[in-house]
């Protein structure tokens, strides 16, 4: 039986509470919401916090919706919320694309998108997903809110720049006309992390590709994006052949590891393939 | 501390730890066993129960995060002494085997049929996909979704004359 170490518990109602309480109880408190990364770890004692801020009831975060050109998504909307939002799905299918894919059904009805992004899993799937489509994160604290780009988010394995004391607080996501965006992904099952997945999001303009998002999960991609493979996008004629040389230049600069779920080499096969696939995908859903 | 949750339209309040896990607080406070506690990692449901309507692994959930809020397990799916249309077609068709995923399964099963009362065979499997019989017998849970779904309209038709 796997029992967390005790800890103090606390429920905030507001963003105000939360942070109120995440400055009483200091660097060792830390917040949950959905719980389905953290608890698991402080069940293998992995994580033990002396406290926990319990989020789930601060509601002001769980919004999803439109302000100022941007889609603005609440830290606090839980995983299958954002796949049931047809105001997700009409501006960024990749969103949807990614979302059926992670963890399984249960499990998305708890799991929160700040949760995701905060745990800062190297195989997670948002963090690629807002990447490629250039979102921007809202970050609260005791000195005022701040917003960092979603491609600055994540500074290494399990980390962020949310410090302790500091909340997630929303998503946001320039909306432009023009594009549409696809993920892809490579699990061995249900639930499973994936071996590699990669999201795709363009906009195009006068027939050329006028901005190109690419991101990657599984496969060690600085930043969980293929800059260099956006690079051979942009301005070009939208094709086969230039999807499929995005496709080659992501896998050389990405760097997997092997494990149990594969070889590198393999990985590394499936960055440059699921990017061209995402490509011709998020391409075909283009307005025309 | 204190908490008082609504299981199946009951009220408890019982002094608990912050690290008590739902599923525990079920099973060995309420002496609700009904709900089963399997894998311990979110991987398996069998410990599904609804939070508030909507179906969560309760291995995965503390027990005062359920505080001031509705629970609904599977002994809470018979109703005035008629079972679930669900168990029913669990009973009907074979669904289950050694019946350690059932409770899971029902409880996913009706939140599915509450949304989606007609579901395709790949829809059921999707709805389930976070679950796993461990006898494998999922062409017959999937059999037992179906008859559930085939009878709960005449059942409310019956109901209504």
């Amino acid at each position: 039986m796997q029992v967390p170490a005790n800890f103090e518990y606390a429920k905030a109602t507001t963003v105000e509470e939360a942070l109120a309480l995440l400055a009483r109880h200091g660097d060792e408190a830390r917040v949950v919401a959905g719980g389905h990364s953290l608890i698991p770890m402080m069940k293998l004692r992995l994580a033990q916090p002396e406290a926990l801020i319990d989020i789930n009831d601060v509601t002001e975060l769980s919004h999803i919706r439109i302000d100022g050109g941007e889609l603005c998504v609440g830290a606090l909307v839980r995983h299958a919320e954002l796949l049931d939002s047809a105001v997700v799905g009409e501006h960024f299918p990749i969103l949807h694309d990614a979302e059926r894919v992670i963890a399984d059904p249960v499990v998305r009805n708890r799991g929160t998108v700040g949760g995701s992004l905060c745990q800062a899993d190297p195989s997670e799937d948002l963090s690629a997903a807002f990447g490629a489509l250039r979102a921007s994160a809202v970050i609260r604290g005791p000195y005022g809110e701040r917003t960092v780009p979603l491609r600055e988010f994540h500074t290494g394995p399990y980390e962020t720049v949310v410090e302790p004391g500091e909340l997630l607080t929303e998503l946001r996501i320039p909306i432009r006309p023009g594009g549409s965006s696809a993920y892809v992904k490579v699990e061995r099952r249900v639930g499973d992390w994936p071996l590699a997945a990669a999201g795709a999001a363009l906009r195009l303009a006068g027939g050329r590709i006028a901005e190109a998002g690419i991101g990657l999960t599984a496969v060690r991609a600085e930043h969980f994006v293929a800059a260099e493979a956006e690079e051979v996008l942009r301005g070009a004629v939208p094709s086969e052949e230039v999807f499929a040389e995005a496709g080659r230049v992501a896998a050389r600069h990405c760097d997997p590891g092997s494990d149990q779920r594969g070889p590198a080499d393999y990985k590394r096969h499936l960055a440059g393939e699921l990017t061209t696939r995402a490509l011709r995908r998020a391409y075909e859903r283009c307005p025309t | 501390m204190n908490i008082t949750v609504t299981v199946n339209g009951q009220t408890y309040t019982r002094d608990i730890e912050p690290r008590l896990l739902l599923v525990h607080f079920l099973r060995d406070e309420l002496d609700l066993t009904g709900t089963h506690w399997g894998c311990d990692t979110s991987n398996c449901g069998a410990c599904v129960v609804w939070l508030d309507g909507v179906p969560v692994k309760s291995c995965t959930v503390l027990a005062v995060m359920a505080a001031g809020k509705e629970v609904r397990t599977v002994e809470g799916l018979e109703r005035d002494g008629e079972l679930d249309p669900v168990q029913r077609g669990f009973t009907e068709c074979h669904g289950l085997q050694c019946g350690f995923c059932t409770p899971g399964m029902l409880m996913t099963s009706r939140w599915l049929l509450d949304h989606n009362p007609d579901p395709s065979e790949a829809e059921i499997r999707e709805a389930v996909s976070g679950q796993i019989c461990r006898c494998t017998g999922y062409e017959n849970i999937v059999r037992s979704v179906r008859w559930a779904a085939e009878h709960s309209a005449r059942d409310t038709e019956e109901v209504a004359r």
